[in-house]
């Protein structure tokens, strides 16, 4: 059980100003901009969730994590994951968590991958048996065996990343958070990563918390996700809900005979427009589908009409926008 | 062509002006090694058994230049821009562009000792002019040595550059930049006097620094700044600094191409 | 203790993926303290003594300060190179470690190549104090074996707190130097040659004088430093180590607090 209430924190910019005279005065006296990056967080996670972190850049995804993590500890608030203040007990907390920075290595680049994952065994004190138990397990799943002997400089990102996930949950902890783990992957590995995540939770019970951009992401994985945006919490609930609460648009593409006038239909705007085919776009709580088209084949001869729901990147778009983040 | 290697000049000059913290810091730790030296120096001289070949006074203001300018002097600047370019066998790309890589390397590494030496030579020179003696840095007893100096220091700049171009070639066969530097920066800093001037050398190890580039870099021209040597003396000594430069410079540029070939036969 | 050789064996194997270059770096970390060494060699020959003090007896003074320093270069080099840890942001790594940060940075890194530069000195250390005009005690052995045991310690100390600096800025960290490869050269001299207030500071601010000057003293039965405690007092020394593990400790937890 993870609880997060009235998490806040601020952090302290030096201001810096081009020109030497700046430079000069600034060696005595600095000037902050205090930053609110976190503004009174707070929510539960079950155990056995998997739950996506979302966000623009800079809202605030990676401090909480860093504070769910005990890397950082934040001004006010309390945090508490499996009986532990992850900021205070920080040693014996950190056994029970895993943590993927998508972005950064935890394996030794010039040495074999299962050489790394040694002397993770060591660092996290995991009994022998019970490593081999786990490591046969990940290499199973993870389908790392032929490269466990490759040094990490010359495995691609792909199979890098797998092995990035492999050595967090090596000492078997029951809360994984992953900052951005598909970066930068191709297709395929992405797929793989993905599964596997989902496979771990499931035969596991391992809480995943996951920060990402990718949205394909989000619908393959997350039963629930969290929107921050300028250090607050604008959403929580599951990504069906979301699509009710945002993405009651619909896309209208109708193709028709060849028609001069210009198209009129109430509550619906119009995207693109030919005399052979507009797309139109309609606010499903403002007016009905049905209606539009009603609307739409009383003024052309119609062909063909196809609809399309909001695809979830642009609903967070539309929900970015809405905010005003 | 000159365009290239004026505006890879300006760019680094540019940059090396942005790390003003770092200067600051530089400038700091160079008083604290010089009064370091100075009273080693004094030390040994307080109670010398025969009149050393240098007077104290030559010898501080020798270390308080050595101080000031030590970023024309060292090897042991590292541009890991170009180590990566070499080890990593991008320097293919780099022989795409239209300028000679010889050159181009050249200014940028000129660029960046110049950079880093204007920002910390003057502050430090101001200061120990005006320090109590024994500890100031005496002024030379005219302006004809002083102009002397200048010509003999910037030659020996270019000289110290063309040396370290051979530091960056050697690369191509070590494939260990900090190896390669530490090789040549090792004994270059004994053989240029840093360590301790010339004169104060026994005479078996003065021949063998004579025969070498390395001391026209640092202890000639430090040398001429104290009177040390001679206004004749300094001038048949920038001769001998050119034919270096010319040398070097030439040795290099042979060097580079061979080693290049041997890239491009390899395919990168 | 144990993860810390798990750590340095992990690393000596990477390093020995580049074989040649890491020969090449060991010969060549052994050249340093031999052109300096060399250096004071011939200020030796051309000026007879320094203040009293004959080249033995120097070479003895330089040879500990050099094992020592070298030793910590080795094994302590994570804190040496830690702002790279902080500036590229993985030093959050190693706070998702159920570990203690000191050991875990102390692991990061080692420079094996500074063998080389340790087996030089610690020939220099045992050819000057077979040397020397002195008449070898075992207390005198002990005295030798503490100067570069707690040598090890306060350079580590030193560069612990240097360190330590990256978690505030990680700007002008080149100051730090004064304290590391100044203090090297510093105390590679017997004290007594500087000037008054540098002696102090090196005996009151950073210990030196404790593992270095005033146990030579004794070593060589001079200035009347001939009661046993001076054979003792690098252990003073050691307790440098507390403050510097101190302010690392706020370094830390100023990290924590402001993520910088």
């Amino acid at each position: 059980m993870i609880t997060v209430e009235g998490i806040s924190k601020t952090f302290l910019v030096a201001k810096r100003e081009p020109g030497l005279k700046h430079a000069v005065k600034s060696l005595f006296h600095r000037e902050y901009t205090a930053v609110e990056a976190l503004q009174d967080i707070s929510f539960l996670i079950a155990p056995g969730e998997i739950v996506g972190y979302i966000g623009p850049n800079g809202a605030g995804k990676s401090t909480t994590i860093k504070v769910m993590s005990g890397i950082l500890v934040p001004d006010r608030g309390s945090c508490t994951i499996k009986g532990f203040t992850p900021w205070l007990d920080r040693v014996n907390y950190v056994k029970h968590i895993g943590v993927v920075f998508g972005q950064r290595s935890q394996l030794w680049w010039d040495v074999p991958v299962i050489d790394s994952f040694e002397l993770l065994r060591d660092i996290y004190n995991v009994p022998q048996a019970e490593y081999k138990k786990t490591l046969t397990l990940l290499v199973e799943t993870l389908d790392l065996g032929s490269i466990m002997n490759t040094p990490v400089r010359q495995l691609s990102l792909g199979q890098r990343m797998r092995c990035e996930i492999a050595a967090s949950l090596l000492h078997s902890p029951s809360i994984l958070f992953l900052d951005e783990p598909t970066i930068g992957l191709d297709a395929v590995s992405k797929i793989a990563v993905r599964h596997f995540i989902k496979e771990i939770n499931k035969e596991k019970g391992v809480t995943v918390i996951l920060t990402t951009h990718d949205m394909n992401d989000i619908e393959a994985l997350a039963d629930r996700i969290l929107l921050i945006g300028k250090g607050t919490l604008l959403y929580d609930g599951s990504v069906s809900g979301l699509r009710s609460r945002f993405g009651t648009r619909r896309t209208i593409t109708a193709d028709y005979h060849e028609n001069t006038k210009p198209l009129e239909i109430p509550g619906a705007s119009l995207l693109s427009w030919t005399p052979e085919r507009a797309i139109i776009s309609v606010d499903t709580e403002q007016v009905m589908i049905s209606e539009a088209i009603t609307s739409l084949s009383s003024q052309v001869e119609l062909l063909d009409v196809t609809i399309d729901t909001q695809p979830i990147e642009d609903i967070i778009v539309q929900m970015y926008k809405e905010y005003e983040i | 062509m000159m365009k290239a290697y004026l505006s890879v000049f300006r760019l680094r000059i540019n940059m090396g002006l942005q790390y003003r913290a770092a200067a600051l810091a530089g400038i700091a730790t160079q008083f604290f090694f010089g009064f370091m030296f100075v009273m080693i120096f004094q030390a040994f001289y307080a109670h010398s058994v025969s009149t050393p070949p240098m007077t104290l006074a030559a010898v501080i203001t020798y270390t308080w230049l050595k101080q000031a300018f030590l970023a024309f002097i060292m090897l042991w600047f590292r541009d890991n821009e170009l180590f990566g370019l070499i080890t990593s066998g991008n320097i293919a790309y780099e022989m795409c562009r239209p300028s000679d890589i010889y050159g181009l390397w050249y200014a940028k590494l000129l660029a960046t000792r110049l950079s880093s030496a204007l920002l910390r030579c003057f502050p430090i020179l101001l200061i120990t002019l005006i320090l109590p003696r024994p500890y100031r840095l005496e002024l030379p007893a005219d302006l004809l040595t002083f102009v002397l100096f200048i010509a003999v220091l910037l030659v020996g700049l270019l000289m110290i550059v063309a040396i370290s171009m051979l530091i960056y070639i050697s690369v191509f066969v070590t494939m260990s930049p900090s190896g390669s530097i530490m090789l040549f920066a090792i004994f270059g800093e004994f053989l240029s006097g840093l360590i301790i001037p010339v004169p104060l050398m026994p005479g078996w190890m003065q021949h063998i620094v004579n025969a070498l580039p390395f001391h026209w870099t640092a202890d000639f021209p430090f040398r001429v700044f104290t009177g040390d040597l001679s206004k004749s003396e300094a001038l048949v000594g920038l001769a001998a600094q050119a034919a270096w430069l010319i040398g070097l410079v030439a040795l290099g540029k042979i060097l580079m191409n061979k080693a290049l070939r041997r890239v491009v036969v390899q395919g990168g | 203790m144990k993860l810390y050789f798990k750590y340095m064996l992990m690393l000596l194997r990477s390093e020995m993926q580049y074989r040649g270059s890491f020969l090449l770096m060991t010969f060549c970390q052994c050249l340093t303290p031999f052109v300096t060494f060399a250096g004071v060699y011939f200020m030796f020959e051309r000026f007879g003594e320094l203040k009293g003090w004959s080249f033995y007896e120097v070479a003895l003074c330089f040879a500990v300060t050099q094992v020592a320093f070298s030793f910590t270069e080795c094994f302590a080099r994570g804190f040496d190179v830690f702002s790279s840890l902080v500036v590229s942001g993985n030093f959050d790594r190693l706070l998702v470690r159920p570990r203690s940060t000191v050991v875990q940075v102390l692991g990061s890194r080692f420079e094996f190549a500074r063998i080389g530069r340790l087996l030089l000195s610690a020939g220099v250390l045992v050819w000057a104090a077979s040397q020397i005009e002195a008449s070898w005690t075992p207390l005198k052995v002990v005295a030798l074996v503490l100067m570069v045991v707690s040598g090890v310690v306060i350079f580590t100390g030193i560069f612990i707190l240097a360190a330590a600096i990256s978690f505030w800025t990680v700007q002008g960290l080149e100051v730090a130097n004064i304290f590391t490869d100044g203090g090297r050269e510093m105390i590679q001299y017997p004290l007594n040659i500087y000037h008054k207030w540098v002696k102090r500071f090196f005996t009151f601010i950073i210990p030196f004088a404790c593992v270095n000057y005033l146990p030579l003293l004794y070593i060589l039965g001079r200035d009347g430093a001939d009661h046993p405690l001076y054979a003792l007092l690098p252990l003073i020394g050691i307790v440098f180590i507390a403050p510097c593990l101190l302010v690392w400790r706020i370094g830390v937890r100023h990290y924590r607090s402001t993520g910088s």
